[in-house]
């Protein structure tokens, strides 16, 4: 099983410019004084070996999407922010035009971020493609319909050519979907929010974005440890800082990396993954946060085997 | 947990002693919410025998001072080991609290 990440950006997806791609190469230059690199390989290696990933790559701007591939006929996804339009450049890309595609997506909410990318989405334009649309929000048709109409939008949602089916699941209850027992459960954010914890063959994938953990969370018998128990790969909004979670982001319906590690330890979480990130956060930003939010990990549980990793466009985790 | 209570002048200057965590924080808090009170207090929390704080312990601090700001109080902690000094870094929590270096720095600023 892979998750692959589509989109890590939350609320807002966003774009590097020329000053951001200048600073980079100036620092690359820098870094690369004294080292030989006559070859292809050898700039390869030096790329990955001795430049920080802010400086040789970059986490990335296209808001929400992740697909969780199992080599499967049918795809799985989780939210349709900006990354779903190289998503389906990538099906039609690694599939063809000609051949047709079951697509089920789970909707953790109805936020403009989450469901941006679909009116971008190639396959959903295309005749024989079945969208299922998986979320607990009863307004999943309206908003889609309401995102892609006038005057906000010059395609009608009602023009797409694919089969586009809203399945509206419940909390509490397990249901068998694309080869996964998958379990919504509830969260803290403004007009509502899902996470879904996903299980096939004894693997745990939860995807729990878009999420305020207040201090209850964190009482061993609170519901969101039991959703988290165990998980091979936690996908977890760590949008603002603790500071900012517990004060001017108050009630905004995100998290922080601090409570990420907290929930992570005790549920007994492998593999951390940060998510959704603050678009005022650079790369830079974002490499600092990480090292941080390990180091963390390491002062809370003296022999944490916690994985800590901070999503980009692009990552893939093999479990 | 234990918690030492002393006076200097104005200021009341609060001593926790060992790691501030779930188990730990409710004591905490209570006092430093008792001790911030309704009446502008002017609050130390000398975090010199503190060896960890976690989430639990930082919201207890921004409780206290959410009430001292209320309360027209003022609040802050001092002498933070290296440990906490990372946990305030990484936690943000420097630019929403008060910090100084020293007991008689921050007793200094308080009573300004």
């Amino acid at each position: 099983m892979i998750v692959r990440f589509w989109g890590s950006r939350g609320s807002l997806p966003v774009a590097i410019g020329v000053r951001g791609i200048r600073a980079k190469i100036h620092e690359a230059l820098l870094a690369a004084r004294g080292h030989k690199l006559d070859t292809p390989k050898a700039i390869e290696s030096f790329i990955e070996r001795d430049l920080p990933f802010s400086i040789g790559g970059s986490y990335g701007g296209n808001s929400s999407c992740v697909e969780i591939v199992t080599g499967d006929e049918e795809f799985v996804l989780c939210d349709l922010g900006s990354g779903l339009r190289e998503f389906g450049n990538h099906v039609l890309l690694s599939r063809g035009p000609e051949r047709r595609s079951v697509f089920n997506v789970f909707l953790s909410h109805l936020h403009w971020d989450h469901i941006m990318g679909f009116p971008f989405f190639t396959p959903a334009y295309i005749p024989g493609n079945l969208i299922r649309i998986h979320g607990c929000h009863k307004a999943m048709r309206n908003a889609f319909i309401r995102q892609q109409s006038a005057p906000c939008f010059p395609v009608d949602f009602q023009s797409v050519g694919a089969t586009v089916e809203f399945v509206e699941l419940e909390t509490g209850h397990s249901y068998d979907i694309a080869g996964f027992s998958v379990t919504p459960f509830p969260q803290n954010h403004p007009n509502e929010s899902y996470g879904y914890r996903f299980t096939r063959d004894d693997k745990v994938v939860v995807y729990s974005t878009d999420s305020e953990h207040k201090y209850q969370s964190l009482e061993p018998s609170h519901p969101v440890i039991d959703a988290f128990r165990d998980a091979d790969v936690l996908i977890f909004d760590a949008q603002y800082s603790l500071a900012e979670q517990t004060s001017s982001k108050e009630d905004w319906g995100h998290s922080s990396n601090i409570i990420a590690v907290e929930l992570a330890h005790m549920a007994g979480v492998k593999h951390l993954v940060m998510y959704h990130h603050e678009p005022n956060c650079d790369d830079h930003a974002l490499d600092t946060i990480l090292a941080e939010t390990r180091r963390y990990a390491e002062l809370s549980v003296s022999d944490s085997k916690l994985q800590i990793s901070s999503a980009y466009d692009g990552l893939e985790i093999v479990i | 947990m234990e918690i030492s209570e002393q006076r200097n002048g104005e200021v009341v200057v609060l001593g926790p002693v060992g790691r501030i965590d779930n188990d730990t924080s409710p004591d905490f808090q209570a006092k430093l919410l008792s001790s911030v009170g309704d009446n502008g207090a002017r609050v130390l929390v000398n975090l010199s025998g503190v060896d960890y704080i976690s989430s639990a312990g930082l919201r207890a601090l921004m409780m206290a001072s959410k009430q001292s700001k209320a309360t027209e109080g003022r609040l802050a902690v001092a002498a933070l080991g290296p440990v906490v000094q990372e946990i305030f870094t990484i936690s943000r929590f420097a630019l929403v609290v008060q910090v100084f270096d020293t007991p008689g720095e921050a007793i200094e600023a308080l009573r300004a």
